[in-house]
């Protein structure tokens, strides 16, 4: 009916006497079009993703029916074409050890820069200190990766001689055999590359402490940090948790920081626990064997693995979206 | 606090005043020890994050300004240069990863920004497409870059039989750059103030002309920015490269045909050899440019934003 009403008076963008304003209705050709357009984009970004599930598994399918082994619990690697004999266990081992790693090292200081800039540092200075720290995400993880097995692995080689001397008898770790690119030196780098993301985060939900809670825990005469300890790290909590998961989300996928430093053990050798092995991550393995993909039955298999790490990060992103969103409408 | 109260239980502290301020004491000063610890261990993880910061960018500084510096970077490819001999340029991967990435941003920003107006014009309230779009912006946001790869290779290579090609790596870095351009755009057009769009709707503009005149002008700092971020955010990214273009020495600007060199797949390449010192010293120039171009587009993004942003 509005629609009606615009055409009768007229196609210059008379006034329209009512209906339009504050209207979600369409009320012109030149409306529509321009609703329609971004509408349009908005259906195209849910074809997009609901795309990329279906040519994955498209691609996937094929090999997985036709893998004699077990693609979850075994470590083959095996993409002779008429006979695949492939399994995820050792990727799914790596992956997540390596991100486990990292996030043990990046939470607890990601928390403490949050809780620094928050509330140590003077206000005017805090911003441009957190764009120091947002600094380490604009370097790209290909310098990351190269600056890790040329520049730090060498000198972390005492320290992880050490930890392998003093507690070699528990499996994680255990020697090796690998001098520079281990598990330890990846999570190492993958915790610099998560550090932002966690920090920025924290800091978001540290600022919207209510203002109430923590003067009323200053004016009982409670000190700055248990002040801390009483107001900001509960309200907090669950805004860390989310940021902590977007960490962990972007340390599973990570590439080609991983590729570059992780030493891949050669075909068939025994499985190490230890985070001083090498081994391969979803992402390495993929990126690794791209010249590899010269065959669907081989591609397939490598498809399949994406696939679960597909699934992996948006379950992890899932749930930490999910805790941020609870926070929001509180 | 609790701590005070069960160190001067109030019967004691009757008695005997002097000694109740005695027990006091301990207690305040373990609380201060507390507090004082608590800032070393904060100001500390803070010295802890930048010690990597300024190292990367030390070591790419020192390491890399050799090649940059040297004539010829700029302007000469590597073509015919071995990975023992010294010299040869960047220019042939700058021209790789400037076109792919253009390329990407003319796909990638227009349904970006219409998506955002989607979210933040039409989709008001909670109508369940827009929370179906903006749900899947956030999956689009925690995509793996390999995993755009894989799909790209899926639908480009595998099930259209072209061959790898720069084009296929644009398009894998579309679905990476449509969700940050879409998220900050979101925030800019949501900043825009409500009384503006009703003064417009009310003079009998129409909704899009609102937009399209009114709204996204006064938001459009805050828009480039997201574009800028979004273009540092793909121009770095290795992994598509790694899995959908194979990589080129020579200058290539068909974006449709052939092997073609960028940045991040030339400090691959080059990093194979890293125990020469002809090619460690390309390896670490084309990081540095890598990260000059990247820090200028974040540094520029703040500036745009910084500069002309709404007062307060």
């Amino acid at each position: 009916m509005a629609d009606f009403a615009t055409k009768a008076f007229g196609p210059a963008g008379g006034p329209a006497p009512a209906g339009t304003r504050g209207a979600v209705g369409v009320t012109s050709t030149g409306d529509r079009l321009f609703a329609g357009a971004a509408k349009g984009s908005g259906i195209l970004v849910i074809a997009l993703v609901a795309a990329v599930a279906a040519f994955l598994i498209k691609t996937a399918a094929p090999s997985l029916i036709h893998d004699h082994s077990s693609f979850l619990y075994s470590r083959d690697w095996d993409l002779t074409i008429g006979d695949l004999h492939f399994g995820i266990a050792g990727m799914i081992w790596t992956t997540v050890l390596v991100s486990t790693f990292a996030m043990a090292l990046a939470v607890p200081v990601a928390v403490g820069i949050a809780l620094f800039l928050t509330f140590w540092v003077p206000r005017r200075f805090a911003s441009p200190l957190a764009a120091m720290i947002d600094l380490l995400a604009a370097v790209p993880s290909v310098v990351y990766g190269i600056w890790g097995i040329y520049i730090l692995a060498p000198k972390l080689n005492g320290f992880s001689a050490d930890i392998q001397k003093w507690f070699g008898w528990f499996p994680l770790f255990g020697a090796a055999g690998v001098s520079r690119g281990t598990v330890f030196v990846a999570g190492v780098v993958l915790a610099i590359m998560i550090l932002p993301i966690i920090t920025a985060i924290s800091r978001e939900v540290f600022a919207q402490v209510p203002k109430t809670q923590v003067e009323a825990a200053l004016g009982l005469g409670a000190t700055r940090w248990e002040m801390i300890r009483l107001a900001v790290l509960p309200f907090g909590r669950s805004g860390v948790v989310s940021g902590a998961m977007l960490g962990l989300g972007r340390a599973l996928g990570e590439t080609i920081a991983i590729t570059l430093i992780l030493s891949t053990p050669p075909v068939g050798s025994a499985f190490h626990p230890s985070l001083f092995a090498g081994g391969e991550t979803f992402a390495s393995k993929i990126a690794n064997n791209a010249q590899e993909f010269d065959s669907p039955a081989k591609t397939g298999a490598f498809i399949a693995a994406g696939l679960i790490l597909f699934m992996l990060t948006f379950i992890v992103n899932a749930a930490a979206r999910a805790v941020v969103n609870r926070k929001t409408v509180k | 606090m609790s701590q005070d109260l069960a160190a001067a239980p109030p019967g004691r502290a009757a008695n005997d005043k002097a000694r109740s301020a005695e027990l006091f004491t301990p207690a305040a000063a373990s609380r201060k020890i507390a507090d004082q610890a608590a800032t070393v261990a904060v100001t500390a993880a803070f010295v802890v994050a930048l010690i990597p910061l300024v190292w990367v960018l030390w070591t790419v500084v020192t390491r890399g300004a050799k090649a940059v510096f040297a004539a010829g970077w700029w302007t000469h490819s590597e073509n015919g240069i071995t990975y023992r001999q010294f010299g040869g340029g960047a220019y042939h991967a700058i021209i790789g990863s400037v076109l792919q990435v253009l390329v990407c941003s003319m796909i990638a920003v227009p349904v970006a920004l219409m998506t955002a107006i989607y979210l933040v014009e039409y989709g008001k309230g909670s109508s369940r497409l827009a929370n179906a779009v903006a749900f899947m912006v956030d999956v689009l946001t925690g995509i793996p870059s390999i995993v755009a790869a894989l799909f790209i290779y899926a639908l480009v290579i595998t099930t259209l039989g072209f061959q790898r090609q720069g084009f296929a790596v644009s398009l894998a870095l579309v679905l990476l750059m449509i969700p940050v351009v879409v998220r900050t755009t979101e925030e800019m057009l949501k900043l825009v103030p409500n009384d503006l769009r009703e003064a417009s709707l009310a003079l009998g503009v129409p909704q899009w002309k609102t937009i399209v005149r009114i709204v996204i002008p006064t938001a459009l700092p805050g828009i480039i920015t997201g574009i800028m971020l979004g273009i540092a955010r793909v121009i770095g990214e290795t992994a598509p490269l790694l899995i959908l273009v194979g990589y080129s020495k020579a200058i290539n600007t068909n974006l449709f045909h052939g092997f073609q060199g960028s940045l991040p797949t030339m400090i691959v390449n080059e990093a194979t050899n890293f125990t020469l010192p002809a090619s460690a010293d390309r390896v670490w120039g084309a990081a540095l440019t890598l990260i000059l171009i990247v820090l200028a587009l974040s540094v520029g993004a703040r500036l745009v934003a910084r500069l002309t942003s709404v007062k307060k």
